[in-house]
């Protein structure tokens, strides 16, 4: 098992004949994913990479059955793709794209609410299961098939801890980066319920960073809901208050958001912490060994 | 993006919200003039983006166009130290001289993103001219909290709750909407992250009125507003952070001796906290992004090691997109063509990594290779020490 994608995910790319489009859907194609369709409208009815090309989602949907949709949509149009996708209930999204405006993003998180859509991101890496489908932009060759979930709002600092565990020799279950925007799809809290109903799953290791209270949520679900050991670890311990730390949500305000306040949080909630971003890997060792 | 209080006022009044009459000076003449155009009595205000410009000194009442030119000799050119700029101060290139006003109460109006609503919140309080994060601090019962759904956008009865909340007398209220719907379309239709009227004030003649503004705009929406774009003010940003911002490179100074480049913003905050573990400071935070290109790992590395007070680089890098052979290649042809002679910390990683650390080995230079992110902080912090520039 594992959550959000597997054998079962029929992806359509949306932008697959732009050169991120393009690659991607291929390395997704290459680790197993069953790409089913691409989305650029105006050519729609040709085949790009030997996938099917449609003008519309709903096309893609009703002609290839696709159910995932992974947007590398430029910023200015990514909103309208994710609305797009939802509109056509597809059930689950995936968005990669960094730099949507703030209020694009207002009313696609008003449309969420009520459909039958899980969006990932944006702003994130996608979702893999290894072994089963890859629907992102990770390296898919540092991961390895096994029992760990890891949930992070972070890209390459994804990559780092699961090449920490595989070098360990611990696979995961599924790796999910949720996104460093202010307002994204799925939440920590999301992905620790699907973790924890997952059987597959034995241990979780969540990557936060300063910004915001989603930490926090995330910490008091743990306290209340799950009963699987969770590893924890907040980038940005020395980052000074007000600045913008590249990821739109990574900004402490007003006293707000940092990484002393979050960290406290987690280990309150029984989540083992660690200081140093080297040892994530160990840390979850430890707590699979418990 | 951030802009100045006059901006700010300007655009506001723009959308209907009554401001102060004022003029910008940057000369104590200008403000002289100013001065008499206004009536005589003003109050002079230095334009910075950081906020605390009172309890500065950058706040001045001048009763006279005599007093206003004085005031502004003294403003204009110097460095303002305020609890928002740092030790360094900000520089007052100019000011803003405005009529003076009676006032009766200080409110706050304010409108924000509730990231975990995902909606916009219009905040007001009874408590204005002070910090309003205090106020939500010690007592969040005095701030009254509007979400604004953009299924019904701003309508009659979010403005109700607002100006019964604040209590104001039936005759404020026809300009209270006024201001609420100025203030929303502003967010809405200038893509802003922050707009605050701190404090709004009830005038002795019975006015509301917009002593001081704040507006910052959200950077991923600029695109679609080049009108805001214009606004932007370099002398208020680091040389070095206008600099990396022209190669899409996200840098910020800090004060440290660590040079950090690394790929993806959360790798680059969790480098510069294993520096911080390890003994040493980073000073900077600098995310190449996920695609960079030779080019762009050039200009980083000339960014990074133009601050004077780095004394070893730290690159972490993470190849996914961006290949390990792709990074070896920008970084060996910067050390040449930059003749960097500061000691580099190498920690690569994933995509083509044999390459790139066979490139780094044939390259002739002096590269120190580190194996996993701690032996990368421990080696930079080290050298860090020892280094000379």
């Amino acid at each position: 098992m594992s959550i959000l994608v597997d054998k079962k995910t029929r992806l359509v790319v949306q932008g697959i004949t732009g050169k991120e489009g393009t690659f991607h859907a291929i390395a997704c194609r290459d680790f197993g994913t069953a790409v089913v369709a691409g989305v650029t409208p105006g050519k729609g009815g040709n085949r790009h990479e030997g996938i099917p090309v449609f003008d519309t989602v709903r096309e893609a949907v009703t002609k290839e059955g696709a159910n995932t949709s992974l947007i590398f949509v430029p910023p200015a149009f990514a909103a309208d793709a994710i609305l797009e996708a939802i509109d056509a209930a597809v059930s689950l999204v995936v968005c990669i794209t960094e730099g949507i405006p703030t209020l694009d993003m207002v009313r696609v998180a008003r449309y969420l609410r009520g459909s039958v859509t899980r969006l990932i991101g944006p702003n994130c890496p996608g979702v893999i299961s290894p072994g089963r489908a890859k629907v992102g932009i990770m390296p898919g060759h540092i991961h390895k098939r096994g029992k760990v979930g890891v949930v992070s709002r972070s890209g390459t600092l994804t990559y780092e801890a699961v090449g920490q565990l595989t070098r360990l020799g611990l696979g995961q279950s599924t790796c999910v980066g949720i996104g460093g925007d202010p307002i994204i799809g799925a939440t920590f809290v999301d992905c620790l319920a699907l973790f924890e109903d997952d059987p597959a799953t034995h241990a979780i290791l969540m990557i936060g960073e300063i910004g915001g209270t989603a930490e926090e949520e995330a910490a008091a679900f743990v306290k209340r809901h799950v009963s699987k050991p969770v590893v924890g670890y907040i980038a940005g311990q020395t980052a000074p208050p007000g600045r913008r730390m590249g990821h739109a949500g990574a900004i402490i305000s007003g006293g707000k958001g940092t990484a002393a306040e979050k960290v406290a949080a987690l280990r309150r909630a029984g989540i083992a912490v660690v200081k140093s971003p080297a040892e994530m890997g160990a840390a979850v060792k430890k707590a699979l060994n418990k | 993006m951030k802009i100045h209080e006059y901006q700010a006022k300007a655009i506001l009044a723009d959308y209907g919200v009554p401001v102060p009459k004022g003029e910008v000076a940057v000369t104590p003449l200008e403000a002289r003039n100013a001065a008499e155009r206004l009536g005589g009595a003003v109050v002079i205000k230095a334009q910075i983006h950081a906020g605390g410009r009172g309890k500065a000194g950058g706040i001045v009442l001048a009763s006279s166009p005599g007093e206003a030119e004085t005031a502004a000799e003294r403003l204009i050119g110097s460095r303002l130290v305020t609890h928002q700029t740092g030790s360094e101060g900000s520089v007052v290139k100019r000011i803003l001289v405005e009529e003076r006003t009676a006032i009766t109460r200080e409110l706050y109006a304010g409108i924000v993103l509730d990231r975990k609503a995902a909606l916009p919140v219009i905040m007001v309080s009874g408590e204005g001219g002070v910090d309003i994060e205090e106020v939500a601090a010690k007592s969040p019962q005095k701030i009254i909290r509007v979400a604004v759904d953009p299924a019904t956008q701003l309508q009659a009865f979010h403005t109700r709750q607002l100006l019964f909340g604040l209590r104001l007398s039936q005759p404020l209220h026809r300009a209270g909407v006024e201001i609420f719907r100025g203030l929303y379309r502003t967010f809405q239709e200038k893509d802003c992250s922050l707009v605050e009227i701190n404090p709004l004030v009830v005038t002795a003649d019975n006015r509301l009125l917009a002593l001081d503004a704040k507006v910052n705009f959200d950077d991923n929406a600029l695109f679609r507003h080049p009108e805001i774009k214009e606004l932007r003010d370099l002398d208020e940003e680091s040389p070095l952070e206008v600099e990396a911002s022209k190669f899409s490179l996200s840098y910020i100074k800090l004060n440290g001796t660590v040079g950090c480049m690394v790929n993806g913003a959360g790798l680059a905050m969790a480098t510069m906290d294993i520096v911080k573990l390890a003994g040493g400071e980073p000073a900077n935070f600098l995310d190449v992004g996920g695609g960079a290109s030779a080019e762009q790992i050039e200009n980083a590395f000339r960014i990074l090691t133009s601050d004077r007070s780095v004394r070893a680089v730290l690159i972490n890098i993470f190849g996914g997109i961006l290949r390990c052979d792709r990074l070896a290649e920008g970084v060996i042809h910067a050390v040449r063509s930059l003749r960097v002679t500061l000691p580099i910390v190498i920690r690569m990683e994933g995509t083509n990594v044999d390459q790139g650390r066979r490139m780094l080995h044939e390259s002739g230079l002096n590269f120190i290779t580190a194996d996993g992110m701690r032996e990368a902080a421990e080696r930079s912090v080290e050298a860090a020490r020892g280094g000379k520039r």
